[in-house]
């Protein structure tokens, strides 16, 4: 008898038989992260995709390098370095077509390069001289973003209205482990599988967010599992496998194109150097942690499968090298240039029209520039007149 | 030229009229939103534009300010033009991390090549007996972000042609909609809809020659009932309509307080903090030697909106703004 039966009688009819909206068992990720290298699907990759694929990550290694590099040097003010987490960089790009977009956070300056942006540009935000140095149009790649996750519904609505326009553009937003804990996160993810966006969604699960490792981030069996809540696939692939992650995201992204809405992909990677060049890592994860990643490289693993398989000599990982010290060397001498700057800038850009209280300030700041010029003048003239007498 | 005689009509409707005439002009325009397509909105704002334009452009969102913002970025990095209605002002603040990081300042962090033609509309404000976290007026967090236009219209008219201009603008607008002026009738005429002054301009509703009534929005009407019942004191208040709050319009504000000499600002959100305290500053280092005495503000208590029943107290009313003006006079007179 039930309580309400108890108490007098009234009886409910029995509920209408509750269905769930779909079987969520094909969105599950499989338990263990995708691979390819060093199995036997490694036979049937593509050897070109992978010589190119190799080819960007030793240019990728190079470059995190000679950034951080960089920031010793003063030339950049901070760098987030992808040292390890290469793989998925590289793949992230060359897994979209050129119609497609990709939506970078503020870690993602390697995708950036690897879509074809040029270098400097994609550092100006890190060296300070203006918030985003790229035309996000030129190559489709938003600005880098550096608030967690806010990037992720710009992409769902980009690609919402690209297929309005009926247009098969497919969007790919990138996010770190801890951009998982935020709210647009779940707005996004949601957003894009109610409206069957063309959107793919890459999480580099790279261990820590700053010093908070995954175990304080989420209680969840993986990043990948969250999908399946939203109704979209989750995939789980090794971050580290270049070949595993292409081909992951490439298939994400021929759904989403082809009009089977969005995909989330958790990549599996780690982060081999600090957070940032501003951040102590030894406090909170120690040196075997660390060496144990490193024997998992993903541009050792790489190269290993493609040596093994003649796909690669000696010859050819000095090229690779080659390639990617001429690519520092020129990053190296256009960065050790001061940027030009113009404070004018300043007021360029807020709004289409200037307001009336920024033409005040506008002309405020003028005064200011035009006055200290002539002052600069003036001095230049008595150091010339001193040097005459002289 | 027919001349088509001007019409009452409720502010919803000039507001309806807009959004559709503007979808009608521009493809690109899309409406989004809690609740905005087959219900219309909760105040039926955009009442049949789903039916007409169908949902691909009047979408109803899925439960997420956030979500609905920064998707509608999206949208607008790819040509769109999207118009997005916050449900009540309270419920903007999940929104606020993308207005502020985002949508005000796109433009500025691509320097130019990616501005965002996005209107955010928020009905706001109280005195419709709304329960809580539906009368807040959030106009001075918006008017602190640099990037984003801040208008509010106190008219039918306005509410229109401010509409229809704020849509059209290649930047991010933050359309403040006083709720409790949504069925306030005017007349208007529909023929030449678009007949009001631009963004960035304010407009003197009633001339005067004793003091000038700084307002905007919802508190606009009551400055106009304050000066009313004034003429019997013996004072001829001017009530100047700000219309917009980003830009501001410090011409027409400095020509009227000098002409009358003193100042009040009303409005409903809080004083301190609030956005009298910006306007009586900039009218002071601007009209210092016009002044007869200090600009006073009349603006809701320094409180969380209060409940329903006690909402009457905090509103600023017609008695307090008349007590201002009286200490006009007294403080002129020191
Ligand atoms: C909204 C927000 N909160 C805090 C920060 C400061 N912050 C910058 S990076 C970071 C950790 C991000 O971790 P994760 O998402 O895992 O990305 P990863 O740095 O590992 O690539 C934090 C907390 C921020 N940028 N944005």
């Amino acid at each position: 008898m039930t309580v309400m039966e108890q108490r007098g009688g009234y009886r409910s009819s029995p509920p209408p038989a509750w269905q769930p909206r779909m079987d969520p068992a094909p969105l599950l990720p499989d338990a263990e992260p995708h691979r390819v290298l060093g199995t036997e699907a490694a036979a049937k990759a593509d050897p070109d995709l992978l010589r190119r694929l190799y080819a960007q990550l030793v240019r990728g290694r190079r470059y995190n390098v000679q950034a951080t590099a960089l920031t010793k040097q003063g030339r950049l003010a901070v760098y987030p370095s992808t040292t390890g987490q290469e793989a998925c960089e590289v793949a992230a790009a060359l897994a979209l077509e050129e119609r497609d977009w990709l939506f970078p956070s503020y870690r993602d300056t390697l995708a950036v390069v690897a879509r074809g942006v040029d270098p400097v540009e994609v550092l100006t935000l890190l060296r300070g001289d203006w918030h985003n140095g790229y035309d996000p149009h030129a190559h489709r790649v938003a600005p880098l973003s550096t608030p967690l996750a806010t990037q992720l519904p710009h992409a769902v609505g980009l690609a919402h209205a690209a297929r309005l326009k009926g247009d098969d553009v497919v969007a790919l937003a990138m996010v770190g482990d801890g951009g998982t804990s935020e709210g647009d996160f779940h707005e996004a993810l949601n957003f894009a599988a109610v409206w069957q966006a063309p959107v793919v969604f890459l999480v580099q699960n790279n261990g820590f967010a700053i010093s908070v490792p995954l175990a304080k981030q989420t209680a969840a069996p993986s990043l990948a599992h969250k999908a399946v809540g939203y109704g979209m696939p989750g995939r789980l692939v090794d971050g580290n496998d270049a070949a595993a992650v292409h081909e992951v995201l490439t298939e994400a992204v021929r759904r989403a194109r082809e009009g089977g809405g969005p995909t989330l992909v958790e990549a599996v990677t780690y982060r081999i150097d600090a957070h940032t060049n501003a951040d102590d890592a030894t406090r909170y994860r120690g040196d075997a942690e660390v060496e144990a990643w490193r024997a998992h490289d993903p541009v050792q693993l790489l190269e290993r499968e493609l040596t093994a398989r003649g796909l690669l000599d000696e010859a050819g990982i000095e090229a690779a090298r080659q390639d990617a010290e001429a690519m520092a060397a020129s990053l190296r001498e256009r960065m050790n240039q001061d940027p030009e700057l113009d404070p004018m800038d300043l007021f360029d850009h807020v709004y289409a029209e200037n307001t009336a209280q920024l033409r005040e300030q506008r002309a405020l700041l003028r005064a200011e520039l035009d006055a200290e010029q002539a002052d600069q003048d003036d001095r230049a003239d008595r150091d010339d007149q001193e040097g005459d007498q002289r | 030229m027919t001349t088509v005689a001007a019409k009452p009509a409720t502010m919803a409707q000039a507001l309806t009229r807009a959004m559709r005439d503007a979808m009608a002009a521009d493809p690109t325009v899309h409406v989004m939103g809690e609740d905005v397509g087959t219900l219309g909105g909760v105040f039926r704002v955009t009442d049949g534009l789903a039916k007409e334009f169908g949902e691909d452009r009047c979408t109803d969102t899925p439960l997420a300010e956030a979500g609905i913002l920064g998707t509608a970025v999206g949208m607008a990095m790819y040509g769109l033009r999207p118009v997005v209605e916050m449900q009540f002002d309270a419920f903007a603040y999940p929104a606020f991390e993308q207005l502020i990081s985002h949508v005000s300042r796109m433009r500025n962090r691509t320097r130019g090549r990616m501005p965002l033609p996005i209107t955010v509309r928020v009905p706001y404000g109280g005195g419709i007996g709304g329960v809580e976290h539906h009368s807040d007026s959030s106009e001075a967090y918006y008017m602190a972000t640099p990037g984003l236009h801040v208008v509010t219209p106190a008219t039918v008219a306005d509410a229109y042609g401010l509409l229809r201009q704020a849509i059209a603008s290649d930047d991010p607008v933050v359309f403040l909609e006083p709720k409790r002026l949504y069925w306030s009738k005017d007349a208007w005429n529909p023929e030449h809809p678009t007949d009001v002054e631009p963004i960035g301009r304010a407009v003197v509703r009633r001339p005067g020659s004793s003091a000038t009534l700084l307002t905007y929005g919802p508190s606009v009407a009551v400055c106009l009932e304050a000066a009313e019942a004034a003429q019997a004191e013996g004072w001829d208040l001017e009530v100047v309509d700000l219309r917009s709050l980003v830009p501001f319009d410090d011409e027409t504000v400095c020509a009227a307080v000098r002409r009358t000499g003193r100042a009040v600002v009303v409005h409903e959100s809080t004083g301190f903090g609030g956005p009298g305290g910006e306007i009586a500053a900039r009218v002071t280092e601007r009209c210092f030697h016009h002044l007869e005495a200090p600009v006073l503000r009349v603006a809701g208590f320094d409180i969380p909106y209060p409940p329903p029943m006690l909402e009457r107290h905090h509103l600023p009313g017609v008695d307090r703004i008349l007590d201002a003006v009286a200490r006009l006079q007294w403080e002129a007179e020191g």
